[in-house]
């Protein structure tokens, strides 16, 4: 039973983590039409958002002391942060908050890099083959990685979370269960409620705002929209930098969890695209459903008793299930009739 | 040896008309060259060059730009150039400085990519391009062996880099291939009496694996090393290699009744579930009425930094170390320092140690004929290279030296301090017969 | 299509042949001052070659996008080295095995993912490839060797060999009755294959089932509602384009007997789609181009490091060399991925249609204005958006 309720825990934080990622691929594949493998690398950008304050928070002065020689012969290094030289205490606090204080980073910058990317480059591969946009920003992908690689390195940089929610939430007691059975980490219930919150917000803007109406409206009929005279491309750019925003603040929160290096926006494209399509094209709540069910099935798959009866289960059930899915229901979860089919 | 004095052999002739016929005044240089030549590759010049094949991109390419920088630093050293480093501490040593038999050395490079298909074609391009006579490097297993098994059809030594496993030099050893560094047995062996001291005899573990041959041999050691202290195992369980998120399968091991997690990942699966291990709050639990404990088999500098925090105290075992006190240790750690103004990894240190191997072997032979450079490796003895007295085993091409046992530091002095080594384990603890592993090593003589 | 109709070749096609045929034959020779007339890559220019024009044939004309071909690469390099470790080191029934295996489960995979199309095919391939990667990577490690890649061993039966050649020392090489298929012999085996290919490519393109393909491509919908079922072709077409992926695998094996899991990854697929968009999607020679392009930087931009590019630079005064080589260095050597995705992003921007539109653009410029087979051509190029 107990081991049944943690690989639930499991699944939904995971299920969380796929469904904020599919999110924002649906908001520009599914609506927008446009294939875009850059997706992974602004995951990826918005984790680095968070290691780059990190390393601004922790920059330290460095005062050489010329008497005591390191084995390798060059003087030991004395460094104190700066920020606890100028702040004192609240430095401190600041440095531990890091993470969640990417977020604030995170937004603008990622913003910013959405509406670049598409008014540079992705507006003129609207009307291109999809064949095409594959290429572009695949390109652009393996552009945005080399950058980081270049100034961050390839090695797994750690993020550490507040230490505040650094351990294990007893949830089992919490329930009125023994104690110390169902443990499981705060940082992901918190990643999970965090998912949560920002899917609903995000529904909850494309319905209940003008904004989002319009842009829905375009969705489903972009040259009717267009005739009536409003600006659906300014709406689209902003879809587009809404969707790197959703990227983004997921690869900042995830960083605790998975200490970033630059490759991991392309572990996970491949996985956010069998979300999506399993989900359906086309449709936001599909690609949400098919992130937590995923997530959940992968969970279970994992266990023991599981692998014991078909070896290797776990290696393949994403995939077997978005076969199986894929055959039963010709267009995914809640997929749209003609999008993305020709 | 009649490949090398005779004339051209029958295979040679067979292949050497056909492909004329093939080629038809095409390609007229490289079949006289083929003639010219008594083994490939054999430098005429006053230079002789080296390939260095390690991983430029994908997730080791930290570990392969380290493992450039001690080549490039090893080129330098038998050039005569820089402080010397360990050419100056290495016996018995013919080393002069003066390149490799009068020759400068020189070298080219190329990317691994960490897959065996992309080493194999990097290593082609250095034999079949730039007339490398050795090859070297690398960061993972599966591109070892698939590099070594290349290296002996083109009858080219193979100095291996990084790799860990069993099979290198185990099921898949070669003749052309040589490896410096430790593997999953010795880390086993190493690792077995440290353990029943610091956590006593009766434990209960869990095995997380990766789910590839690595995994499989690192598995099997920890298995019986630490069976053969009297603990018990709880059950084992693959793992796939990248899955990231490693909590589905972290989960079972908390009500599993096992008091110890034994990792046996690398690279950024072992970051990511030591560091997820411990958000599961594994380090703080009590099970048993004992305290819940991590292992991991397999250490590195690169990898600890990954994981941060997360390696305060975790046991491992290690090839070497920069802390290291010995003579050896100290010139080349002082030497890479000098130049890069970073302490060097334990990859960099056996790729250093490799190069200057060969060098030396070369010296030895007095000539750069593999099959003899093979015999002047094969049973070599040394010291003075930072793990102590060290022997090339000609049986399967191991060197048997003493294994570090480190613990993650809990008080660095700096980012690069990251491990203590709480033991050097001698080389008579984790030395096996080369039979329980078969494999063959195959001939010294290649046709090409 | 009968006899007569297999070589009866527009004029057109037949210098292109011609053209291409003394291309590839020569390549020792014009390969010569870009420094990559070394065996290994020439043959890996012809093996990837052949792959890159298989795919087209289903992605250039049905416009079907597989994200799975490379698990079609990754069954025929198996099968190869099975053949070679069971049977016989004779490289022609290594071959034969690898494209019909590949071929058969093509036939499977094709038959279940063309139920649908779109971006649901592409996943539905994509999800095939990658559960034959995972589990050929871990659980059917006995079979396939893993990580480390399945291998000769001097203990393979060879029941074929074994009867007429005695034992030798080391491991056997491929070879044809004593010609090895290694170096140059290697390379020149597998060019006529990539001759051969591409001539079968040039017929199913000038062919009736040709032009079916491209109408499935057009407007699978309006052919359906004509009564017509178009299920057939692109399941040939499948089929067809999964044996050219079997026999570039088997290739692979013979050159080179070893076969690793992580030819049917995903970025395996991947590599093979950007080689066909690259050289120009549904162009004859233009997936090939890509191919030889992106095997070109894999192999030669990423070994030059920064000892190679002083060497190059060194004749500026030293400031400027130091100067120029920390530039460039950020391009090559462990920087060529940087490189190779400036030049995906920079080709498809300004050119779209890929490196054949570069090619029919500047003939424009010479000849002032193309001929048919170009309109042809750019027709081909510019399919509709997908909504």
């Amino acid at each position: 039973m107990d081991a049944i309720l943690l690989q639930l825990l499991n699944g939904l934080d995971k299920g969380g983590a796929y469904a904020l990622i599919a999110l924002g691929l649906t908001l520009v594949f599914g609506t927008l039409g446009v294939v875009n493998f850059a997706h992974g690398a602004l995951f990826m950008l918005g984790a680095f958002c968070a290691v780059a304050l990190r390393k601004l928070l922790t920059l330290e002065k460095v005062v050489l002391d010329t008497e005591n020689l390191t084995a390798w012969g060059t003087p030991t290094e004395i460094r104190t942060p700066y920020v606890e030289t100028w702040f004192g205490e609240f430095g401190a606090v600041l440095v531990n908050y890091s993470v969640p204080l990417s977020i604030l980073v995170a937004i603008p910058v990622m913003l910013v890099i959405g509406v670049a990317m598409e008014r540079g480059l992705i507006k003129h591969f609207y009307r291109r083959p999809h064949a095409e946009q594959i290429l572009v920003t695949f390109g652009l992908a393996i552009v945005l990685q080399e950058v980081i690689k270049h100034f961050f390195g390839a090695n797994p940089i750690p993020q550490p979370m507040p230490e505040n929610f650094a351990g294990a939430a007893d949830v089992g007691a919490m329930l009125g269960m023994d104690p110390n059975v169902i443990v499981y980490p705060w940082w992901r219930l918190i990643y999970f409620a965090f998912s949560v919150a920002v899917i609903a917000a995000v529904f909850a803007f494309l319905q209940f705002t003008t904004f989002g109406m319009v842009v829905r409206a375009g969705m489903a009929d972009r040259e009717t929209v267009g005739l009536i005279g409003i600006d659906i491309d300014k709406r689209f750019t902003a879809m587009f930098g809404l969707a790197a925003v959703v990227a983004g603040v997921a690869g900042v929160m995830y960083t605790p969890l998975l200490p970033p290096d630059y490759h991991l926006g392309m572990d996970f494209l491949v996985l956010t695209f069998v979300v999506v399509v399993v989900g359906g094209m086309g449709s936001l709540p599909g690609a949400v459903a098919a992130g937590f069910l995923l997530g959940i099935l992968q969970s279970f798959a994992s266990m023991t008793e599981v692998k014991d009866i078909i070896p290797g289960i776990d290696q393949i059930i994403i995939y077997l299930v978005a076969v199986i899915i894929l055959l039963v229901r010709p267009r995914g979860l809640l997929g749209r009739k003609g999008v993305m089919e020709s | 040896m009649t490949e090398r004095n005779d004339g051209p052999s029958r295979r040679r002739v067979l292949k050497g008309a056909a492909a004329g016929l093939v080629t038809a005044g095409v390609a007229p240089t490289i079949i006289t060259s083929a003639y010219a030549q008594e083994y490939r590759n054999k430098p005429t010049g006053d230079t002789v060059t080296l390939g260095f094949n390690v991983p430029q991109t994908g997730p080791y390419a930290d570990e392969g730009a380290d493992e450039l920088r001690a080549y490039e630093l090893a080129v330098e050293h038998l050039n005569g150039e820089g402080d010397g480093g360990m050419l100056t501490t290495m016996q018995p040593s013919n080393l002069t400085g003066n390149g490799i038999l009068g020759k400068k050395v020189a070298y080219v490079t190329g990317d691994t990519q960490t897959k065996s298909d992309a080493a194999r074609a990097s290593a082609k391009r250095m034999i079949e391009k730039d007339g490398a006579l050795m090859i070297t490097g690398g960061s993972s297993s599966g591109v070892a062996v698939a590099v070594q098994s290349l290296c002996q059809e083109m009858g080219t030594i193979f100095m291996a880099g990084l790799t860990h496993s069993d099979d290198t030099t185990g099921k898949d050893k070669r003749r052309y291939g040589f490896r410096h560094f430790f593997n999953t047995y010795m880390s086993g062996a190493a690792l077995g009496p440290v353990l029943s001291d610091e956590y006593g005899n009766e434990r209960r573990a869990y095995h997380l694996t990766a789910d590839y041959n690595w995994g499989y041999t690192q598995e099997r050691a920890m298995k019986d090393s630490t069976e053969a202290i009297g603990w018990e195992t709880v059950n084992t369980v693959k793992t796939p290699v990248g899955a990231g998120d490693f909590s589905q399968y972290i989960t079972p091991v908390l009500n599993s009744g096992a008091d110890v997690l034994i990792l046996n990942h690398y690279g950024r699966d072992m970051v990511n579930s030591l560091t997820q291990a411990v958000q599961f709050g594994l380090r703080d639990k009590q099970v048993n009425g004992k305290n819940f404990e991590i292992v991991v088999p397999l250490f590195s500098r690169l990898m600890a930094q990954g994981a941060g925090d997360n390696i305060k105290g975790i046991l491992g075992s290690a090839n070497w170390n920069w802390s290291l006190q010995d003579e050896g240790s100290q010139a080349f750690v002082k030497s890479f320092g000098a130049k890069y103004g970073f302490p060097p990894s334990m990859a960099a240190h056996t790729c250093y140690v490799q190069t200057l191997l060969y060098a030396d072997a070369c010296e030895r032979a007095g000539t750069f004929y593999p099959p003899d450079v093979i015999r002047a490796l094969e049973g070599h003895k040394f010291d003075g290279m930072g793990n102590g007295p060290t022997e090339y085993r000609a049986a399967d091409h191991q060197c048997f030296k003493s294994v570090l046992v480190v613990r993650g530091n809990a008080n660095p002095t700096s980012q690069f301090d990251l491990l203590e080594v709480v033991q050097e384990v001698p080389r008579e603890q984790v030395e096996y017969d080369p039979a329980i592993f078969g494999g063959e090593l195959g001939p010294y003589e290649v046709a090409m | 299509m009968n006899f007569q109709g297999i070589f009866s070749m527009s004029r057109k096609d037949v210098t292109t042949l011609v053209i291409f045929s003394i291309v590839v034959l020569a390549m020792p020779i014009w390969l010569q001052p870009f420094g990559a007339a070394y065996p290994d890559l020439m043959q890996r220019f012809a093996i990837f070659g052949i792959l890159a024009i298989g795919f087209n044939i289903l992605f250039g004309l049905t416009g079907y996008l597989s994200f799975g071909h490379a698990a079609f690469l990754g069954v025929g390099s198996y099968t190869a080295v099975w053949t070679f470790k069971l049977f016989s080191m004779n490289p022609i029934p290594a071959l034969f095995f690898a494209v019909i295996l590949s071929g058969l489960f093509a036939l499977v995979i094709g038959y279940v993912s063309l139920r649908r199309s779109g971006i649901y095919f592409s996943i539905l391939t994509l999800a095939f490839a990658q559960m034959s990667y995972n589990l050929a990577y871990s659980v059917l490690t006995p079979i396939t060797m893993g990580e480390t890649g399945l291998q000769l061993e001097a203990s393979d039966p060879r029941i074929i060999d074994s009867m007429f050649v005695g034992e030798e020392a080391g491991l056997p090489v491929s070879n044809i009755f004593g010609l090895e298929m290694t170096g140059i012999p290697g390379f020149y085996f597998c060019a006529i294959f990539l001759l051969i290919g591409f001539f079968i490519t040039q017929r199913i393109f000038a062919s009736p089932f040709g032009m079916m393909l491209r109408g499935i491509k057009s407007n699978q919908t309006r052919m359906n509602y004509t009564g017509f079922n178009t299920r057939p072709y692109t399941l040939t077409a499948f089929v067809i384009s999964g044996m050219y992926a079997g026999l570039a695998g088997g290739l692979m094996a013979v050159t080179d007997p070893l076969a690793g899991a992580e030819r049917m990854q995903w970025t395996a697929s991947g590599e093979i789609v950007l080689m066909t968009i690259l050289g120009g999607v549904g162009t004859l020679l233009g997936p090939i181009i890509g191919a030889w392009l992106i095997k070109y930087f894999e192999n030669i931009f990423s070994s030059f490091n920064e000892n190679v590019l002083h060497n190059l630079f060194g004749f500026l005064p030293d400031g400027l060399e130091g100067f120029v080589v920390e530039i460039t260095s950020m391009f090559v050597g462990e920087g060529w991925h940087l490189t190779l995705g400036l030049v995906f992003v920079l080709v498809v921007t300004f050119l779209p249609g890929g490196m054949m539109e570069g090619y029919r653009r500047i003939t424009t410029l010479f000849t002032g204005g193309g001929g048919d087979g170009d309109k042809a051509k750019s027709e081909d190029t510019q399919t509709q958006p997908a909504e």
